[in-house]
């Protein structure tokens, strides 16, 4: 039975192996040699890029091990600053105070648009910048008034660590007030799945997030499309950054050169965000 | 060498004695250590009346006092009876196997992660919930409290049995021969005497509702404001240090969380000594 059991995974680990050599190199050349653990932490919007990426890398040279956590934004920062991941990732840029303490590098890598989201079934898509920063304040706290049920607006929000919410509030909300009752959440993950299940939910995340579990709202006639977010036309938008301590040495370097060449460009367009390079 | 033994046994018992307690004495003396700066400053009665509004310069963990409080003494009231009804049927009521089955189901329910009930709860109470109330989000009070209640419920369960089965056989001998039927057994024989078996079920449970950061994170909404009604969202102490912990750690935020680390300690130890009071009044167990 254990010889079986051993023989069955020496058959997949072959297969494994065979299958990372079908892989076509190109850019992922630098990596051939390279062992070691790379950490990843941070902002939440950078999952599926990170994720893609490191799948990759970890299929065409298995000593290398990625770990990808998220956390938000503050985060990223701060553990990359103290030390405790290579990587810190952040949808926000980091604050003069933050990279002079901690000495960050920072890498802006992608462009994102932040997308105002309801459930599918809500008939309103679209709303005005007063009308946004008003339901999100509260003092628009029912559908009716944008012609739709008589139901209560459940607001969602992000918590203090998200560098989505921070770029929200600015340019979502001309840092206006979110009311007291929002319901916060601690990823992007979480925010899609609650205004999912939540009709009467209005919440924001990252374009590269959308898919049709939840429905996005055009803010003054503009939706958040990749098209509106290149052409600056939409204005809630933002980069997505990656931050070392110091100059980045060994892995680190190899990843973050991998994702600003073409091919990790590449990914940063297939999951839906917009390439820099 | 026996008596070496013994020794041995004894010395090492002590040793671990005394870092248990001195574990938690240091960690209240590092809670107390890091939120000085803030209670020296005078901003301590200002955080225990104020709300939260870092922009606007207040620190105030009052809104996530109230929530704690009330979504743990929900979870407990729910908790209690049902509790109390498992173990009376586990333990004294139950024919045959129902018992049996009955304390393998909860058992088994030990067993499963928070974070597992907290998963099913979005996707089937808190609809529920939403629908019910007509307003809000369902991710509320009540719902947080129903879930912790089912979290805590084992806990209860284990000790009550427990302690319903400890009870001394000739009693209930005695009661039997005069005619006491199996409910009044109950009532009159059995609840009394594990009467300190329940409070330390309950205080340990309490200890959990209060504790446990994953299901109020989840299910509560963690709203900043001070829950009025059971359909409005709140946040408990616990998740707002696990919201505000990832943040930037030189800011007032971070540091106000300290002080909510020292308030949750407080709240607990002042739990459990109220309890234990309580159980000090029931029948002494060694009679």
């Amino acid at each position: 039975m254990r010889f079986k059991v051993i023989l069955f995974l020496m058959a997949v680990l072959i297969l494994l192996s065979g299958a990372g050599s079908f892989v076509l190199a190109g850019n992922l050349d630098r990596f051939a040699g390279a062992k070691g653990t790379l950490r990843i932490a941070g902002g939440t919007a950078h999952i599926p890029v990170m994720k893609e990426a490191a799948k990759r890398i970890m299929n065409i040279n298995p000593n290398i091990r990625i770990s990808i956590a998220g956390g938000g934004s503050g985060v990223g920062i701060k553990q990359a600053g103290e030390g405790l991941v290579n990587i810190g990732n952040s949808g926000r840029k980091a604050t003069k105070d933050e990279i002079a303490r901690y000495k960050l590098v920072v890498f802006k890598f992608a462009i994102d648009g932040i997308a105002v989201v309801v459930n599918p079934e809500n008939p309103v898509k679209s709303l005005t910048k007063d009308q946004l920063e008003n339901a999100f304040s509260g003092k628009l706290s029912r559908w009716y008034v944008l012609g739709w049920e008589d139901r209560g607006i459940n607001v969602y929000t992000r918590d203090a660590s998200s560098g989505t919410r921070e770029v929200f509030w600015k340019k979502g909300l001309n840092k206006g007030e979110i009311a007291p009752k929002a319901n916060f959440v601690k990823s992007h993950g979480a925010m899609k799945t609650s205004v999912s299940v939540d009709p009467f939910g209005i919440g924001y995340i990252s374009i590269g997030y959308l898919d049709d579990t939840v429905a996005s709202v055009s803010i003054d006639g503009i939706s958040p499309t990749l098209k509106n977010v290149r052409e600056e036309n939409y204005e809630i938008a933002r980069g997505l950054y990656m931050n070392t301590r110091g100059e980045p040495a060994g892995l680190a370097k190899l990843f973050i050169d991998y994702i600003l060449s073409r091919e990790g460009q590449e990914i940063v367009k297939e999951k839906g965000f917009i390439a820099i390079n | 060498m026996n008596n070496f033994l013994e020794k041995c046994a004894e010395k090492g018992f002590l040793v671990s004695i005394l870092i248990s307690v001195f574990l938690s004495l240091g960690i209240l003396s590092f809670l107390v250590f890091f939120s000085l700066p803030l209670i020296r400053g005078g901003h301590f009665l200002r955080m225990m009346k104020s709300g939260w509004d870092p922009y606007g310069g207040n620190f105030g963990v009052l809104p996530m006092m109230v929530g704690t409080g009330v979504i743990a003494s929900l979870a407990l009231f729910i908790a209690a009876p049902i509790g109390l009804g498992c173990s009376a049927l586990i333990s004294v009521l139950a024919k045959g196997n129902v018992g049996g089955f009955i304390r393998k189901a909860v058992e088994f329910m030990t067993g499963i992660p928070t974070v597992v009930y907290g998963f099913v709860a979005i996707f089937l109470l808190v609809p529920l919930i939403r629908e019910i109330f007509n307003k809000g989000t369902g991710m509320c009070v009540l719902s947080a409290s129903i879930v912790l209640a089912v979290l805590i419920l084992p806990t209860i369960v284990m000790f009550l049995t427990d302690a319903f089965n400890s009870v001394p056989g000739h009693y209930l001998d005695a009661s039997a021969a005069l005619g006491a039927t199996p409910v009044q057994q109950l009532i009159f024989i059995i609840i009394p005497f594990s009467w300190r078996g329940i409070v330390s079920g309950l205080v340990l449970s309490a200890g959990r509702a209060v504790g446990d950061t994953l299901i109020s994170l989840m299910i509560a909404g963690n709203a900043l404001q001070i829950p009025r009604e059971l359909s409005d969202a709140s946040r408990t102490l616990t998740a707002h240090i696990a919201l505000i912990i990832a943040g930037d750690c030189e800011s007032p935020e971070f540091k106000s969380i300290f002080l909510c680390g020292l308030i949750l300690f407080v709240f607990t130890a002042c739990m459990v000594l109220i309890l234990r009071l309580l159980g000090s009044f029931g029948i002494p167990e060694d009679r």
